[in-house]
């Protein structure tokens, strides 16, 4: 306590004691106590962007966003006004609402591969690899070696570029089939391509580190105790195991959920990933780099950037507070 | 090296034809099964069906999938990778190797800045710990980690490029000297280092002769890619480094050393980093997996000739024998570079053992 008193008089704890660990009950309190802070305004703009992403249809219903395909070429290349926040592009279409539902793209495809990838994979062969064992881990193990050992963004490219027919083809055939029409027109194949390719390399760590826990916990007494009362295999996954792995689970999928944003911002600004008419932030930072429009209409490039970078800054504060949170060793 | 390990690594050795394989086999089909054709695109303007299928004819491409795909390991396993169908009549390997080598250079520049800069800032990061200082550079490295680079480097061209006017914004400097006596002839001018300095006018009272002197420097060109490269890795192992040390300065052989009096240099270089670097050094070769990751769009953003750029421009015009070599070169050293590591680990730390 008389630290606490030391540093209200402003004495530094170095101060004092030149040699002792540099960590001062103060700081600490008060760098947990900001970390709290900044962490729920991080979640915060993470709640708000996702819901500003599902809501784009309605707003434009709503008459409060314009439709982002809507040329005004009147109006082409107008920096930020009153009337288009975020300026227009070439073709006059109002930025503002571009970006949103350029969020409503990374909303949809983050949420498929988080559950997809992350819960039934990841979280599924985890669990199962790790408390079945034997030569069923054995299979899921060196699959996952397998697929951690491909070169990521050159298969995540090549897949996309190569599969995007196959797959429109067969929406194509799923439509003629059911006569249920306009998944091809809404862009639906490009999103299952996408979630589908990044769920299928974005399990293996998942995988890796709730095994190792499973392990674990498989010797102890509670399972044995469960086990001996006569649970099935299902019970004891879902019910004893999967909680005591949550934390785990939580804080895998909160650092996955900027790279997997991050990879479809890069497939699609290669070219392969979402199609235009439709936005995504990487057609939008690929529309705007061009040295000639950075240099005379920078906000082509600043509003979409300072988005995604707010956001992935979102995802990164809260990752660590999670950490911080749930494994509270790292204290 | 004892027996457990040299069977752990010859288990672990097995595994990579198997990968290989399996690699080699999705590529090979998932580039077949592609639309497009790399003939049409090696054709060009040439579009007469006829001359189109004898290339195909004489490139196999009409022969069944499993026997193309035979054909192909055979020759990949004498070493022939095949003739690329993008740059006519060269070898895939004249043309794979020089864009490697360039990715290699600015990805080790890149390596030595990110390396020399964010173990220092994560040390000074930890070092004060409970204090203003630390919290606001973590906040700064988290932030220049989420900036991504495709935003990132067109923001540096803007500044240093078209702004300021410092730097070229993109190019791959021709006058480079480095010449590398093993590789023969097509290796030569592909370095990214200066060699001669011509002595600037306003130092010729000290030279009087017209003279230029060896030095290693490195071209304008390089200098944008190379920091957008680096400032993110900097941050992250800003970050590592940081959390790592903070852990090693609360043992209680650091609180002994301290104690016993020895010198607070002497606690943080032979007590405090060499702990603390242990894991980090595993994280070097993700570290380079990141470095080329980031090839991709820098390259291509830059028109820097490397291998992240071939590859992405060998995808779209489906280059297929470029495609697959650019695999598996990258999925091999990837998988051999993950053995060496674990390899490596049980000699830096003698308590990690590998047992049946």
């Amino acid at each position: 306590m008389a630290r606490e008193e030391a540093a209200e008089l402003g004495v530094r704890p170095g101060d004092e004691a030149p040699l002792a660990p540099p960590h001062s009950p103060m700081g600490v309190a008060l760098r947990r106590l900001l970390r709290k802070r900044i962490a729920s305004v991080a979640l915060a703009f993470i709640l708000l962007f996702y819901a500003v992403g599902l809501l784009a249809p309605v707003l434009g219903w709503l008459n409060v966003i314009p439709s982002y395909s809507d040329q005004d070429l009147e109006q082409a290349l107008k920096g930020p006004s009153l009337s288009h926040p975020f300026g227009t592009d070439r073709l006059g279409r109002d930025q503002l609402s571009r970006v949103i539902w350029a969020s409503q793209t990374t909303v949809v495809v983050t949420l498929a591969t988080l559950f997809t990838g992350g819960l039934v994979l990841a979280v599924g062969l985890g669990l199962i690899s790790g408390y079945v064992g034997g030569w069923v881990d054995t299979a899921i193990m060196r699959v996952g070696d397998v697929f951690a050992s491909l070169p990521g963004i050159l298969m995540l490219l090549l897949i996309n570029a190569t599969l995007k027919e196959q797959v429109r083809g067969l929406a194509e055939d799923f439509e003629s089939l059911s006569g249920i029409g306009g998944i091809v027109r809404s862009g639906a194949p490009d999103y299952i391509l996408i979630f589908g390719a990044l769920s299928l390399f974005g399990w293996v760590g998942g995988a890796r580190v709730i095994r190792s826990q499973i392990l674990a916990l498989r010797a102890t007494e509670f399972i044995l105790a469960a086990r001996s009362l006569g649970a099935s295999t299902p019970r004891i996954l879902f019910r004893h195991l999967l909680p005591n792995v949550s934390n785990i689970i939580i804080v895998s999928l909160s650092a996955g959920l900027a790279s997997i944003a991050g990879s479809e911002i890069v497939l699609t600004w290669f070219g392969v990933g979402i199609q235009p008419p439709r936005p995504s932030f990487g057609a939008l930072i690929f529309d705007a780099s061009g040295l000639r429009t950075i240099n005379a209409h920078l906000y082509l490039l600043a509003f979409p950037g300072g988005v995604v970078a707010a956001l992935f800054f979102a995802f990164n504060l809260l990752g660590d507070a999670l950490t911080d949170v749930f494994t509270p060793r790292a204290r | 090296m004892d027996s457990s390990l040299v069977s752990y690594l010859l288990r672990r050795l097995l595994w990579v034809p198997l990968i290989l394989f399996v690699v080699s086999f999705v590529t090979f089909a998932l580039a077949r099964f592609g639309p497009g054709d790399p003939v049409s695109v090696a054709a060009g303007q040439f579009r007469d069906p006829e001359v189109l299928d004898r290339i195909r004819h004489a490139r196999g491409l009409d022969k069944p999938f499993y026997e193309q795909y035979w054909i192909y390991v055979k020759n990949a396993a004498r070493g022939d990778l095949g003739e690329s169908y993008r740059y006519k009549d060269r070898k895939v390997t004249e043309v794979i190797f020089p864009a490697i080598w360039r990715s290699f250079q600015l990805n080790s520049v890149a390596l030595v800045i990110t390396l020399g800069l964010g173990i220092p800032l994560g040390v000074f990061a930890a070092r004060r710990q409970g204090t203003w200082a630390d919290p606001a550079s973590i906040g700064s490295f988290l932030l220049i980690q989420s900036i991504p680079g495709l935003i990132l480097v067109p923001f540096l061209l803007l500044a240093f490029a078209l702004k300021l006017g410092w730097l070229p914004a993109s190019g791959w400097p021709r006058d480079c000297s480095v010449a590398i006596g093993l590789l023969g002839e097509s290796y030569k001018c592909i370095g990214i280092a200066h060699t001669y300095y011509e002595i600037p006018i306003s130092w010729r009272f000290l030279v009087p002769v017209d003279f230029a002197i060896p030095v290693i420097g490195m071209s304008r060109e390089v200098m944008i890619p190379i920091i957008a490269l680096s400032l993110p890795a900097v941050a992250s192992w800003a970050r590592y480094t940081r959390a790592f040390t903070l852990g090693v300065l609360r043992e209680d052989y650091v609180r002994t050393a301290r104690a016993k009096g020895v010198s607070e240099t002497t606690v943080m270089t032979r007590h405090v980093l060499r702990n603390a670097l242990l894991p980090l050094s595993t994280l070097v070769a993700f570290a380079m997996v990141g470095l080329l990751e980031g090839s991709f769009f820098v390259e291509t953003l830059t028109g820097i000739p490397g291998v992240g750029r071939l590859a992405f421009e060998s995808i779209g015009s489906r280059d297929y024998d470029m495609i697959m070599a650019i695999t598996l070169l990258g999925s091999s050293s990837f998988v051999l570079a993950s053995i060496f590591i674990d390899v490596a680990y049980t000699f830096i730390d003698p308590r990690i053992r590998y047992g049946a």
